[in-house]
């Protein structure tokens, strides 16, 4: 890890934009609700891709499960969630106040545990699988749950629902002390992403996290050791749902309308994200996946609106590089060259001659 | 220590320097309406003709004495933004458009799905949002105001072709294959309404699965069934891969239907496959509306090939149809405040080259009729409503072996 | 049920299902070829596959019969493979397995668009004329253009075995799949092997590109069922096994059909997946019992 005072400057700075962002620059709230969101869906990433080494294609199905729990629990608060999602919205419902501020945190709070429930099931199953075969799994069940949400009428089918609206008074949005809606959101998503962020950390400084290291770096010896790697895997998937499960809750009442293979599932787009953010920064460590999500965002709103009719062009050349050149992501090549700030201490001189040595062999 | 604070001080920069870039709603002596359409994606195809259709609008209004406002000329040009098809982006690109880039007048982007995820973000702004290939019924139940739609919505597409249908037989059969997607679902409920109120029975109801293209599957049951009439909706894709394997598993029913039969070019792509088929249309160019700026229905086709080498299928249709829409409303408003523009485009009730475009109080067209066209030798000729009907509706279809 | 109503309808399913799955097996043995020599999985399997399409496509619309873009398809996709491995891939073909997903994920979006601004985003088809033959008294009714489609992918598979078998770098190949490092002891040129490998898979993506577009239809944005079933088929045959890669392409196809009979069409690619899953668990934990994972 980097030593303390460069990660508490990298701290002091996401704070920064944490709090001050919506006043400085409102109308990139949503841009950067999106960050937060991005930065939990590739630390999370990180606990499997980075820490663990199996290569998921598969979180995207706590998002999306997250997304729907939370909008149908908001809705079902106060309306029955079949008449919000019959026949295309015939009627239109407005929560009121207290029923909306009610709703909200209970529904994030059981996209989280419904989310979490779910990947202790399927965890317990997928994660005998190992590899490239782990993934491909994963894959597989993230594109059946897309295709199952289609046929879900009750969640609106493959026509999707809306989500509850931010509040009115007389036809003008609620003004809260800090802002209207979106200021709401870009508050919670940032909390979600401290929590996240973290709680991680933490989770990476016990015992937890030098387990995890060990079953990617050599499964059968930790099992062979007398470690229930099972109990571990599936444990390191619960902590990624719950965090996904709220971000998705969070991502559906932002985006205002939930869409099953579109924006809740959507494992060509967000899915792959993911993965690419972690790379991009540097998998394993706990400031790749961030520094990655903001690489990453920059580029993308870059690419989008200079680039347009090209920007994937342009953003798959992006993946090549990152890929070929980059593999250990930004991280990586910091600490190729500074590895003093990863308290890696090489002594210089050794380190020639060994290299003197290769080059003879 | 000094990498950090360069670093720092560089994204902010970057981020910013994307400001400085932003459009405001009048720029000089151009007024900027601001898009998302499918330039890239499933829905590109139809996407493109849309963006063809705002292109063209713009530029016949802007030839032709562009918008006069507060004693001044001002120019319409459009912002694009690619959705990519996906209606997560698309509602992102909207919020950009109205935060970032200051626009205050919005024109809709192509299909239901993602207008459908677009309309919530312009009612929240209170932008208004003229839209033309965005059909799906739950727009207008939702008490938007800021929305207002020129096409017709999806639940009237086919339903012209089941009551021909019950016209011609007592209780015949149906057979449906419908996308799963907001707009398909949306004719479907409209279909199995009138299915209901004829007293006709389904006897085939299948989906489409999204990505892959082949219905033998459907086609094979109809042939065991034997359904008096068959309705496919599903974009483009359902419209070509639909007659396609008609025409090779030789399926004969009596009356086909089906949506996108333009888009998807049925009657000239297909060798002859597409003819006899019925195509729900939203407008046609030997219908005889007419306006100042276009001319006639017929005169829109020509232009529209002159500069883009093809024949306009109704959505690049009602696409210019909305710039005509826009202009009528910024100088019946005379000024640029978007609350004002609101309404003036809420009193809209014009002719044009589409058809009479007349809003409902919840932003609905509900002044110009449906089209169902078939496709006879290649051509497609209107057979109803009757009183615009320039051909007599070919029944029963003419089996394979015949042909 | 209607597969119990008609029952001509199941062997309709079947027949309709081995047509369609001859073309998924021949993308899955090229999957299967690319991940067996180089460790490569070719996440770019359907762009591949839609731009032997659009070749095709390009020669029909000069006027031609869209049979003639068949092995111009192939052609034309081997070179671009062959361009596509010196360019790009052979950099990460040491490397983790994961960094090859991700570089080939990367060429897939970058050819998906630029389909899209040469081609233009229109669904497009070919029409080759041909006709439709009618089995056990109009019960079974067979596309005939569906059946040279599996005559010739099945053709193809055979003709790319037979090289396999037959020729120098075919056995070059092979033993390059068992042994890297023995066959480049051995003077074997594993550089050019796997350039050679990932064009050949290209190239049989160009021919089965050419038969989708003369049987359905296809569009820069429709590549990435033919890349997953791929994928999935040789998943659930086995590395290495290509006469079940081959096998399972075409129960695939007929298992698809029959489901969408069975189940209704719109739980069809959900019920495939699902189905594959089951199949990864059910070996993990027999293997699992002794102690041993899928390698």
């Amino acid at each position: 890890m980097i030593s303390d005072k460069k990660e508490l400057i990298g701290f002091l700075i996401l704070l920064f934009f944490g709090i001050f962002a919506p006043i400085i620059a409102p109308s990139y709230r949503v841009q950067f609700s999106e960050l937060w969101i991005f930065m939990v869906f590739a630390s999370t990433w990180n606990v499997q891709g980075g820490k663990m080494g199996y290569n998921t294609f598969g979180n995207i199905i706590f998002f999306g499960l997250g997304m729907y729990v939370c909008a149908s629990t908001q809705i079902a608060f106060a309306f029955n969630l079949s008449d919000w999602t019959a026949a295309g919205g015939y009627k239109t419902f407005v929560h009121s106040i207290p029923d909306y501020f009610i709703s909200l945190p209970i529904g994030l709070l059981f996209a989280g545990i419904v989310s979490t429930a779910v990947a202790l099931v399927l965890g317990s199953f997928m994660l005998i699988l190992r590899g490239h075969y782990f993934a491909i799994g994963t894959l597989g069940l993230g594109i059946a749950a897309g295709e199952f949400a289609t046929t879900v009428d009750i969640w609106g089918g493959g026509m999707g629902m809306t989500v509850p609206v931010w509040p009115k008074i007389d036809g003008q949005d609620l003004e809260l002390f800090f802002g209207v809606g979106m200021d709401f959101f870009f508050y919670l998503t940032f909390i979600l992403f401290l929590f996240t962020f973290f709680t991680l950390k933490w989770l990476y400084s016990t015992r937890f996290g030098l387990i995890l290291t060990a079953i990617r770096d050599n499964e059968d010896k930790a099992e062979a050791m007398g470690i229930p790697t099972m109990r571990y895997k599936v444990t390191g998937w619960l902590f990624s749902a719950f965090f996904m499960g709220l971000a998705g809750g969070l991502f559906g009442n932002i985006n205002g309308y939930i869409e099953p293979t579109e924006v809740a599932f959507n494992g060509a787009t967000f899915g792959v994200y993911m993965v690419l953010m972690t790379i991009l920064g540097g998998k394993g460590t706990l400031w790749g996946p961030i520094i990655g999500a903001i690489l990453f965002q920059l580029f993308k709103e870059f690419f989008w609106t200079y680039f347009l009719g090209w920007q994937l062009v342009a953003l798959g050349f992006l993946i090549v590089i990152i890929v070929v050149f980059f593999p250990e992501g930004i991280m990586g090549w910091l600490r190729e060259r500074r590895p003093e700030w990863f308290g890696e201490i090489i002594d210089k001189k050794a380190r020639l001659a060994q290299v003197k040595i290769n080059i003879n062999d | 220590m000094k990498k950090i604070i360069v670093t720092f001080i560089s994204a902010l920069a970057l981020l910013f320097s994307y400001s400085t870039l932003s459009f405001a709603k009048v720029v000089g002596d151009k007024i900027i309406l601001g898009a998302a359409v499918s330039l890239t994606g499933k829905y590109a195809g139809s996407g493109k003709h849309t963006q063809k259709g705002y292109d063209l609008g713009v530029k016949i209004v802007n030839d032709n004495g562009g918008v006069k406002v507060g004693g001044k000329t001002y120019k319409l040009e459009v912002q694009y933004y690619d959705d990519e098809s996906d209606g997560a982006k698309a509602a992102a690109l909207a919020q950009r458009l109205i935060e970032q880039d200051g626009i205050d007048y919005l024109l809709g982007p192509y299909g239901s799905g993602i207008t459908v995820a677009m309309a919530p973000v312009s009612e929240k702004f209170g932008v208004p949002m003229v839209e033309a290939n965005g059909a799906a019924r739950s727009l207008f139940t939702k008490g938007y105001k800021y929305l207002f739609a020129v096409l017709n919505s999806a639940d009237q597409y086919l339903n012209s072709a089941v009551d021909l249908m019950a016209a011609k037989k007592k209780n015949a059969t149906v057979a449906m294959a419908f996308e799963q997607d907001a707009f398909s679902l949306d004719v479907k409920l409209g279909v199995e309404e009138r299915i209901k109120a004829h007293g006709m029975k389904v006897v085939i109801d299948d989906a489409l699965p999204k990505e892959l293209n082949d219905m033998t599957a459907t086609l094979q049951k109809v042939k065991a069934l034997k359904p008096d009439l068959l309705i496919v909706s599903g974009h483009d894709k359902g419209a070509m891969t639909g007659i396609k394997q008609i025409t090779d598993l030789k399926v004969d029913v009596p009356m086909v239907a089906m949506t996108h039969c333009d888009s998807a070019a049925i009657n000239k792509n297909l060798g002859g496959g597409g003819d006899y088929t019925l195509c729900a249309a939203q407008w046609h160019k030997s219908l005889s509306y007419k306006d100042e700026f276009f001319g006639s229905a017929s005169d829109y086709a020509k232009t529209f090939e002159s500069v883009y080498s093809y024949d306009p299928p109704y959505q690049a249709a009602e696409s210019s149809a909305a710039l005509l829409v826009y202009k009528a409303a910024f100088e019946r408003a005379n000024s640029f405040d978007k609350d004002k523009v609101r309404d003036a485009l809420a009193q809209t009730d014009m002719m044009t080259f589409y058809g009479p475009i007349k809003f409902s109080e919840t932003g609905q067209n509900l002044a110009k009729p449906m089209v169902l066209f078939q496709v006879i030798n290649g051509e497609n000729k209107v057979v109803a409503p009757e009183k615009w009907a320039e051909a007599k509706l070919i029944y029963p279809t003419p089996k394979w072996a015949d042909r | 049920m209607i597969l119990i109503q008609a029952p001509f309808l199941n062997l309709q399913a079947i027949l309709d299902g081995l047509m369609i799955g001859a073309i998924f097996a021949l993308v899955a043995y090229g999957m299967a070829l690319a991940w067996g020599v180089m460790n490569i999985i070719n996440i770019a399997q359907g762009e591949f596959v839609i731009l032997g399409g659009y070749i095709t496509f390009m020669v029909y619309k000069l006027g031609f019969s869209p049979f003639f873009g068949a092995p111009l398809s192939f052609a034309f996709l081997f070179i671009l493979g062959f361009l596509l491995y010196k360019l790009i891939v052979h950099r990460v073909v040491d490397r983790d397995m994961f960094i090859s997903i991700l570089a080939t994920f990367g060429i897939s979006i970058m050819i998906r668009q630029i389909m899209n601004l040469i081609f233009g985003s229109q669904v497009e088809t070919a029409l080759t004329g041909l006709g439709t033959i009618f089995l056990f008294d109009h019960n079974i009714t067979i596309a005939l253009v569906k059946f040279s489609s599996f005559v010739i992918a099945v053709a193809g598979a055979l003709g790319v075995i037979y090289f396999m078998k037959t020729s120098k770098l075919g056995r070059a190949i092979r033993a390059t799949a068992q042994n890297p490092r023995a066959a480049r002891i051995l003077g074997v040129d594993t550089e050019k092997v796997y350039a050679y490998t990932y064009a050949i898979n290209a190239a049989i993506c160009g021919l089965a590109g050419s038969l989708v577009v003369m049987t359905y239809t296809i569009h820069p944005y429709m590549g990435l069922p033919y890349t997953v079933r791929s994928f999935m088929i040789v998943i659930v045959a086995g590395l290495g096994n290509i006469p079940g890669v081959l096998a399972s392409g075409l129960g695939l196809g007929a298992l698809e059909e029959l489901s969408a009979y069975a189940f209704g069409t719109e739980y069809r690619i959900g019920l495939v997946f699902l189905f594959l899953v089951i199949i990864l668990v059910y070996r993990s934990k027999k293997l699992a019992k002794r102690r041993e994972y899928l390698k």
